[in-house]
């Protein structure tokens, strides 16, 4: 079975490569949607192809595989549309599977559930990776806060954390956000810490 | 109690009744919290209303008949109770290509019947066989450029190549050259101008006066079990276009929908559209025109069905879908008066008493029965002078195979 994975994010198709191969797929080919990738999905004849629903060309691919005349056979977006839970996983996880006519549901339904749990672990590894920096500019901003306390109030470093805390709890907003409207102001009057 | 509404658009000038409809508080006023999906493909458009992802679309009107017909992958019965725009689209051209066409825009604009006829000229001058960029095969736009084209004995599948993108990269396909011209919804016309890689070669209130866009599409059976809800969201959404349809709030309304949760274009380009201020070649003085597109006035949002009918004949002109009685009532019934006059009937929007009309017979502004108030519609007329009367479709399919013949060899 040839699969074709079209993606723009070299990670992601990575990730997604790796579990088929894993998974005993060996005839898996990446191609970016960029230039003639139509042409060369035709010369590839894949029997499904697996592509980003965020993907701006899909509907370029669509509109080959509706006019194409070198696939001998029609491709219909996922296998067998009874199938709703699967539908509907895969969109969530953001993915569309177009795949030939005549392939036994049994022999896609394993490659796009493996393509859903890659899909949705990419997403996870991509949200960590925000969450981790999110978390590192916040600790920046919390420091800065607390070093602008400790010159201009003479606090030692667990005062000015604690006194940042207290207000964020008075105020029921977020520690890093009091830090933030110090920092700001602080630049705004011309302090430097 | 609010409800939360998830409706899915692309990034189109024309998405502007969504957008002020969630950020003007229309929608809040009705109780309605809109949360507005942000897609790049009319492909993932369609799968996110069709598999429930999102309760409804901001979609080509020619795609919620083609997928209730069952022609754009996984089939359902798509409605259509509101249009969200009329006009607003525009074919550009490479600027070496336009060179053999009327080097007057105002005039080459304003003549689309002789600019058709020199582009079909321009063709075999052209170094290859043009390729045109359309959004979609089912969209207002792929639809007015093959019948504009056809005027002038020109066949849209084979004598230029139509190759299908997305609006959002039709300057970067400009650009490499994969593309010689595109017509597609604002403000990518305009992008493509500004860039000076383009220059317009045909607007859509020239082709036709009134032509139907994008529409508010629901799927049926989640329609009819929520009518309340869609009551209130129209409501918003009338309220919403008035707004929109303001001249005074035109750069308030350009400057929201340049945010990048919306258009994440320029706002001066986006204003062009709105104002009517078109510029067709780079540098040059806008041009006026002030039917370019439309959101509220004259009936506007009404969903005529007549107008679903004149897709259908143009699906069925191009050999899309078959003709038959069935196709023809399940076209018509994607657009919804019924559902329109339902939930505006104690608003103080103009309800038209007729729920189908001849498309292309309003030569001047004209009075109509209403249910309320003054309705006048404003002129519909085909550029080349055809009509559309939906009782006699076959009639109106029978005149563009007798005048291919006039040009066949």
């Amino acid at each position: 079975m040839r699969i074709v994975i079209i993606d723009d994010s070299g990670l992601r198709a990575t990730v997604l490569e790796e579990g088929l191969r894993e998974a005993g797929y060996d005839d898996i080919h990446i191609v970016p949607p960029r230039g003639a990738f139509v042409a060369r999905l035709e010369r590839m004849a894949p029997d499904v192809v697996l592509m980003d629903l965020g993907s701006p060309s899909r509907d370029t691919l669509e509109e080959m595989l509706t006019v194409s005349r070198a696939l001998a056979r029609p491709i219909a977006m996922f296998v067998d549309q009874s199938d709703e839970a699967m539908i509907g996983a895969a969109i969530d996880a953001g993915i569309s599977a177009y795949v030939v006519d005549g392939l036994r549901k049994e022999r896609v339904k394993p490659v796009l559930e493996l393509a859903v749990r890659r899909f949705n672990a990419f997403a996870r590894i991509q949200t960590e990776l925000e969450e981790a920096r999110t978390a590192l500019s916040d600790r920046k901003i919390i420091d800065r806060a607390k070093s602008i306390l400790i010159h201009q109030r003479g606090l030692s470093e667990p005062d000015a954390y604690a006194l940042l805390r207290t207000s964020a709890m008075n105020q029921g907003k977020k520690i890093v956000d009091v830090a933030q409207a110090l920092v700001t102001a602080s630049d705004l009057l011309g302090g430097s810490a | 109690m609010m409800t939360t509404l998830r409706i899915a658009f692309l990034p189109l000038t024309d998405v502007a009744v969504l957008a002020v409809a969630r950020e003007r508080g229309f929608a809040e006023e009705e109780g309605i919290s809109l949360d507005l999906v942000r897609t790049t493909s009319w492909a993932t458009l369609r799968d996110r209303l069709v598999f429930g992802q999102v309760q409804a679309a901001h979609m080509l009107a020619p795609l919620a008949v083609a997928v209730t017909l069952g022609l754009s992958q996984q089939g359902a019965s798509l409605a259509a109770p509101y249009k969200l725009s009329v006009n607003g689209n525009m074919l550009v051209m490479a600027c070496d290509f336009a060179q053999a066409l009327d080097p007057d825009i105002a005039r080459r604009l304003h003549d689309p019947l002789g600019t058709a006829h020199d582009f079909a000229a321009a063709i075999g001058l052209w170094r290859r066989k043009p390729v045109i960029g359309v959004v979609h095969r089912f969209s207002s736009h792929a639809i007015m450029l093959r019948y504009w084209l056809a005027s002038a004995g020109v066949d849209p599948d084979r004598d230029v190549i139509l190759r299908v993108l997305p609006p959002s990269l039709t300057t970067e396909a400009m650009r490499a050259g994969e593309i010689d011209g595109f017509i597609a919804g604002e403000p990518w016309g305009s992008a493509a101008v500004e860039a000076g890689l383009a220059e317009a070669v045909a607007v859509g209130e020239r082709i036709w006066q009134r032509g139907v866009e994008k529409v508010l599409t629901f799927r049926t059976d989640w329609l009819e079990a929520n009518p309340a809800i869609a009551d209130r969201l129209l409501r918003a959404l009338a309220r919403s276009a008035a707004w929109c349809d303001d001249a005074s709030n035109h750069a308030a309304l350009a400057h929201l929908l340049s945010d990048p949760r919306y258009v994440d274009q320029p706002a001066e380009l986006i204003q062009r559209a709105l104002s009517g201020q078109i510029v067709a070649r780079m540098g040059m003085a806008p041009l006026s025109m002030p039917d370019f597109m439309l959101f509220a006035r004259e009936a506007t949002a009404f969903p005529w069905r007549s107008q679903a009918l004149w897709i259908y004949s143009q699906l069925v002109r191009w050999k899309m879908v078959d003709h038959s009685p069935a196709n023809m009532a399940n076209a018509a019934g994607v657009f919804r008066p019924d559902v329109f006059r339902r939930a505006l009937a104690d608003s103080d929007v103009a309800l038209p008493g007729a729920s189908m009309k001849v498309e292309g017979a309003v030569n001047t502004p004209l009075a109509v029965g209403s249910k309320r108030g003054e309705l006048t519609l404003g002129p519909d007329r085909f550029f080349d002078g055809r009509v559309f009367d939906p009782e006699r479709i076959d009639d109106f399919l029978a005149g563009f195979d007798a005048a291919q013949q006039d040009f066949a060899p």
